[in-house]
């Protein structure tokens, strides 16, 4: 007896798409920067801040914000799903679904100043920021990138830093010097005293290690930033991205549904209390 | 129209809020100086004597090891304060600094400022104040330094 051919199914927010590897570059010696592209149709449009699960076959599936377009993922070789990203070599095939998550609020800066401090991987969700302002600096006033790594070898987009610096003030700092670093020596925080900014038309921009978001915040709430300008991209674990398995619950709020971007001013109470 | 040094002690945020006659009396202990790349500020074990504010360009704060040469403790970079030494006994510095760029600076004369604090006290609180906060300040970022923020623990 003959059967009806079975329908294409529906893609759902949970099937991920193929996307092949187009450019593969080594960051630092356990950090690299992927270029995708679709294997079939147009790329999804991805707005600053947002984060793609990306899925491995057969070894697993992990949330990596996205740090450029069309689709640029810097990924730090930390586990095996991650370990295997950053191995995929140029037209291997990966798989990533979404983008998922909410979006730093770069439109509300426009007119202002803007203060951008990342600390380690951070600075990768917050390449869309500082691309954003560079691509529409008059629209900015005084813009700042602060960013600070554990060493000088740690440093992702070192030929890119120079380019911003053109556009922008960049300052670097280093937690351990290496022989032959003549740069800033201490945290990234400490770099926020020496911007030149109107703190009641400035916004901020936070990415790193939680403890630094919240000394980096410190710091810009007494330069008199309101809380409610400062912008702050968090993690926790993740596994569905879509707000259903509640792994990466902080407190009032599921991360992967109503982040990754929050204001200092709401999640800020949440970063002081242990084991949130 | 160059500004007067009292003009830019205003502007100093380690004296912000400081009355005109308390930065009248800094002033007769200051005076604006220049180091070029790679100069000295002071050396390990030398008298201590003086403390800056830096205006222009970075200072490394270094120490020498052994088998390492001269290792970069912290920088210190523009509106910010170095040295601390010329307030507390045995008055000798701890670490050389070293201008890593060309520096202006305005140097304090702390024999004269420890005089003006004794003969008024008032002066000497206020400004031990300051620089508890600078101490403060600098003893929480190397905290923040030693917790080893951005390493997972491999290295």
């Amino acid at each position: 007896m003959a059967t009806a051919a079975a329908e294409p199914r529906e893609r759902g927010a949970l099937t991920p798409r193929p996307y092949r590897v187009a450019v593969r570059e080594q960051e630092t010696v356990d950090t690299w920067t992927v270029a995708l592209e679709p294997v079939a149709g147009p790329a999804p449009e991805i707005a600053p801040g947002q984060f793609m699960m990306v899925y491995v076959f057969g070894v697993g599936e992990v949330p990596i914000s996205v740090s450029g377009g069309p689709l640029v993922l810097t990924v730090r070789s930390v586990g095996a799903v991650s370990r295997a990203i950053c191995a995929a070599e140029p037209d291997a095939v990966l798989f990533a679904r979404g983008p998922y998550g909410n979006a730093w609020p770069v439109a509300d800066a426009a007119g202002g100043d803007v203060v951008v401090v990342a600390g380690g991987i951070g600075l990768a969700p917050l390449r869309p920021v500082v691309l954003r302002v560079l691509a529409e600096r008059g629209g900015y006033g005084n813009a700042y990138l602060l960013y600070g790594a554990r060493t000088p070898g740690d440093l992702l987009y070192r030929a890119e830093l120079e380019a911003w610096g053109e556009a922008i003030d960049v300052a670097v700092t280093v937690d351990a010097p290496s022989n032959g670093w003549h740069g800033h020596v201490g945290v990234v925080p400490q770099l926020v005293g020496s911007a030149e900014f109107d703190a009641e038309r400035t916004s901020a921009f936070v990415c790193g290690p939680e403890i630094m978001i919240r000394y980096a915040a410190d710091a810009l709430l007494r330069r008199g930033v309101a809380g409610e300008r400062i912008s702050l991209s968090l993690e926790r674990h993740m596994d569905c991205g879509v707000g259903l398995c509640g792994h990466c619950q902080l407190g009032p709020t599921l991360i992967c549904r109503d982040g990754p971007v929050y204001s200092y001013a709401e999640a800020g109470p949440w970063l002081e209390v242990q084991e949130l | 129209m160059p500004r007067s040094l009292v003009e830019l002690l205003g502007d100093v945020p380690f004296l912000a809020g400081l009355a005109a006659d308390r930065l009248d009396l800094l002033a007769g202990c200051a005076s604006n100086v220049h180091f070029d790349a790679g100069a000295h500020l002071f050396r390990e074990g030398d008298e201590a004597a003086v403390f800056y504010v830096i205006r222009h360009g970075e200072v490394a704060v270094e120490t020498f090891v052994p088998a390492r040469g001269a290792v970069t403790i912290e920088t210190i970079g523009p509106g910010e304060v170095l040295g601390w030494s010329w307030l507390f006994a045995p008055y000798r510095w701890h670490f050389d600094a070293r201008a890593l760029s060309p520096v202006r600076a305005t140097g304090f004369d702390g024999t004269c400022l420890r005089g003006k604090c004794e003969s008024d006290p008032a002066l000497g609180y206020e400004l031990m104040g300051r620089f508890a906060q600078v101490l403060i300040e600098r003893l929480q970022w190397t905290r923040l330094r030693l917790l080893d923020v951005y390493g997972d623990g491999s290295r």
